[in-house]
């Protein structure tokens, strides 16, 4: 349990009458700190009781592998680097959910071997229930999709790479 | 009676029914996906319960996965706050299965609502007036309807809500296209790509009616304005709606109401009307069958506490209010404080809070679930926190509400803070009655470093 609201208000009636500029309580359940300031009072508090968390055994939904599902399909760290000399890596820019199609069902934006050029969107990365649509950035043909469809991406994580066309092709 | 009760949401609405559910002495359990087992809300609870990974179809959009937990805990009832499964039928009706209490209103209401086709029926037969439009299934359909609606025309989705599988059409060209990415999104959004055609109405202002309900009598909790939104979403709203003429926020008062009377409505639930001052005409939009994010500024001018009055109704009792019970006043204001740059495009700013500082004192309140060290998951909308000032009038709120933006401070994301600070100084929100056309002017009024891409 925290602080109400009221209980707020009331520590705040007693430091007005008391001329008091700062105050400052914790305990095990929160920590709360009152500061006077020039346009008046401000608030900093934390509630400090750890998640009671209770596990739900005889639900299907808790087998371990469905819960993993989303660790694995987190992008693979790019150590590898050696493998993929010479590629352009198509990074996130933002942390998210990546998804290949624009809808369920649709074919994806991009296979491996697809020509692409510098704005064919590669797929698109939902953060915050607003849609960014990745452009590849360059001219290529895809080699390596690197996350599954509807796999959770950290900032910066690549998404695809692509071998740049050769000027010397054309 | 509800003595146990599984929260199906997250953030500060979690928060918010927590803090209530406490102090009525309801023992409140937490359904939290992977990404909030730590959050405020799961340290606020009695009890926290995993219902599934981060993104929320395997988690907070589960019917199956909230009501195993609502049966596993033994929970009394389920509060589905707002978005997610809030206004979910199949949720209702698997609560009413399983012998919990849903706490909104009947699968008959959300059903009757949640068909934005069928709410429309509902609001001509209640005698509400309503802009021209009707379902199309082809674009040659569309194009003959559009003729009788008229241009500019909306496109929007029957399943609809929060903007998606919405387009604004100005002319006969532009038609067939919308049509089928209004159609797509519908797909994606809500798995129902059936659309309707309304007039558009460009200057039009988004004033809402609060209702309550116990299946037998209605009463209203007077009015709200929303129209400062971008792309559909609201940034700040108040209460009440500043500057209708003469009896016009009565008759919204009195048409929210008979429509809710002949549903036989039960709990909370908003009429949204799209109001015209200067032509005295207003017309219904929707029904939303579910507490509102706004709803603290109509607590603010009743001094009730709405959550409180639903847990009530829910729990099969009678109103306990009368409608002359309800008495209004002053004005109170909202700004949403979103997890979101405006300098960069409103790109969203998920990571980790660090340091947090909210306003407290007389007419401000915070509905936050941020502290110290929380997670801003990307999995979830950007609410980070909403700042709610209350005032004897209009200007008393205003000055309250800026002075309080001043004293909130957060770090570690972007926020959108200084964005509010520049709509409230404006001088058309100053004067009061903005349409829901001012948030594009104003952002074009902007130098161009600054949130000029609204």
């Amino acid at each position: 349990m925290s602080l109400h609201p009221d209980d707020v208000t009331e520590i705040l009636a007693l430091l007005d009458s008391l001329d008091l500029d700062e105050f400052r309580l914790r305990t095990q359940r929160f920590a709360l700190t009152l500061r006077r300031g020039e346009g008046g009072w401000t608030r900093i508090d934390q509630v400090l009781t750890a998640p009671h968390v209770v596990d739900v055994a005889e639900d299907p939904a808790a087998d371990p592998a469905e819960g993993t599902a989303p660790a694995a399909a987190r992008a693979p760290a790019d150590g590898a680097a050696a493998d993929h000399a010479g590629l352009h890596e198509v990074r996130t820019p933002l942390m998210g959910t990546f998804y290949r199609a624009p809808r369920p069902g649709a074919p994806p934006f991009v296979q491996v071997g697809d020509r692409v050029g510098p704005d064919t969107v590669i797929g698109i990365v939902e953060t915050m229930k607003l849609m960014n649509s990745v452009p590849a950035g360059i001219a290529g043909t895809v080699q390596e999709i690197c996350v599954p469809d509807a796999g959770f991406v950290q900032r910066d994580a690549v998404l695809v790479r692509i071998a740049p066309l050769d000027p010397g092709d054309r | 009676m509800i003595r146990r009760i599984l929260i199906a949401n997250r953030g500060e609405i979690a928060a918010r029914i927590i803090r209530t559910c406490s102090a009525l002495g309801i023992e409140t359990v937490l359904a939290a996906s992977d990404a909030d087992v730590e959050s405020t809300p799961a340290r606020m609870a009695d009890r926290t319960v995993r219902i599934g990974p981060g993104p929320s179809p395997m988690s907070y959009l589960n019917v199956d996965a909230v009501v195993r937990a609502a049966v596993a805990v033994r929970a009394d009832a389920v509060h589905p706050g707002y978005g997610f499964l809030s206004e979910n039928a199949r949720l209702a009706r698997a609560c009413v299965a399983a012998g919990v209490v849903f706490v909104g209103p009947t699968p008959k209401h959300l059903d009757a609502v949640g068909d934005k086709l069928t709410a429309r029926s509902h609001a001509v037969a209640a005698g509400l007036p309503r802009l021209p439009g009707g379902e199309v299934s082809s674009a040659a359909e569309a194009q003959r309807m559009a003729h009788a609606v008229g241009w500019p025309l909306l496109v929007k989705a029957v399943a609809g809500g929060g903007g998606r599988g919405l387009r604004v059409v100005e002319s006969s060209a532009e038609l067939a296209a919308a049509i089928d990415e209004a159609s797509a999104e519908a797909v994606a959004a809500f798995g129902d790509s059936r659309l309707y055609l309304e007039r558009f109405v460009p200057h039009g202002r988004h004033v809402e009616v609060q209702l309550l309900g116990d299946g037998r009598q209605v009463i209203h909790v007077g009015d709200r304005d929303c129209s400062v939104q971008r792309r559909y979403q609201k940034l700040v709203e108040e209460a009440p709606a500043p500057g209708l003429p003469g009896d016009l926020r009565s008759r919204l008062h009195t048409a929210a109401v008979a429509l809710a009377r002949r549903l036989r409505y039960r709990g909370l639930g908003t009429v949204e009307f799209l109001v015209e001052p200067e032509r005295d005409a207003f017309w219904f939009l929707e029904m939303n069958a579910r507490i509102q994010v706004e709803h603290p500024v109509t607590e603010a001018l009743t001094g009730l506490d709405l959550v409180a009055e639903q847990l009530h109704v829910a729990d099969g009792h009678g109103l306990r209010l009368a409608q002359e019970d309800v008495v209004v006043s002053g004005h109170a204001v909202e700004c949403r404080i979103n997890a979101e740059d405006p300098a960069q495009g409103w790109r969203p700013s998920p990571g980790v809070v660090d340091q947090v500082a909210f306003p407290v004192g007389a007419g401000v309140r915070v509905d936050s679930h941020i502290q110290p060290g929380s997670a801003v998951p990307p999995f979830y909308d950007s609410l980070l926190a909403k700042v709610i000032a209350h005032g004897p009038d209009r200007p008393a709120a205003l000055g309250t509400m800026l002075e309080a933006l001043r004293r909130t401070t957060i770090d570690g994301v972007a926020t959108n803070i200084e964005f509010h600070v520049g709509v409230l100084g404006s001088p058309e929100f100053q004067v009061g009655g903005v349409d829901t056309g001012f948030l594009a002017r104003h952002l074009n009024r902007l130098p161009e470093t600054v949130a000029r891409r609204g």
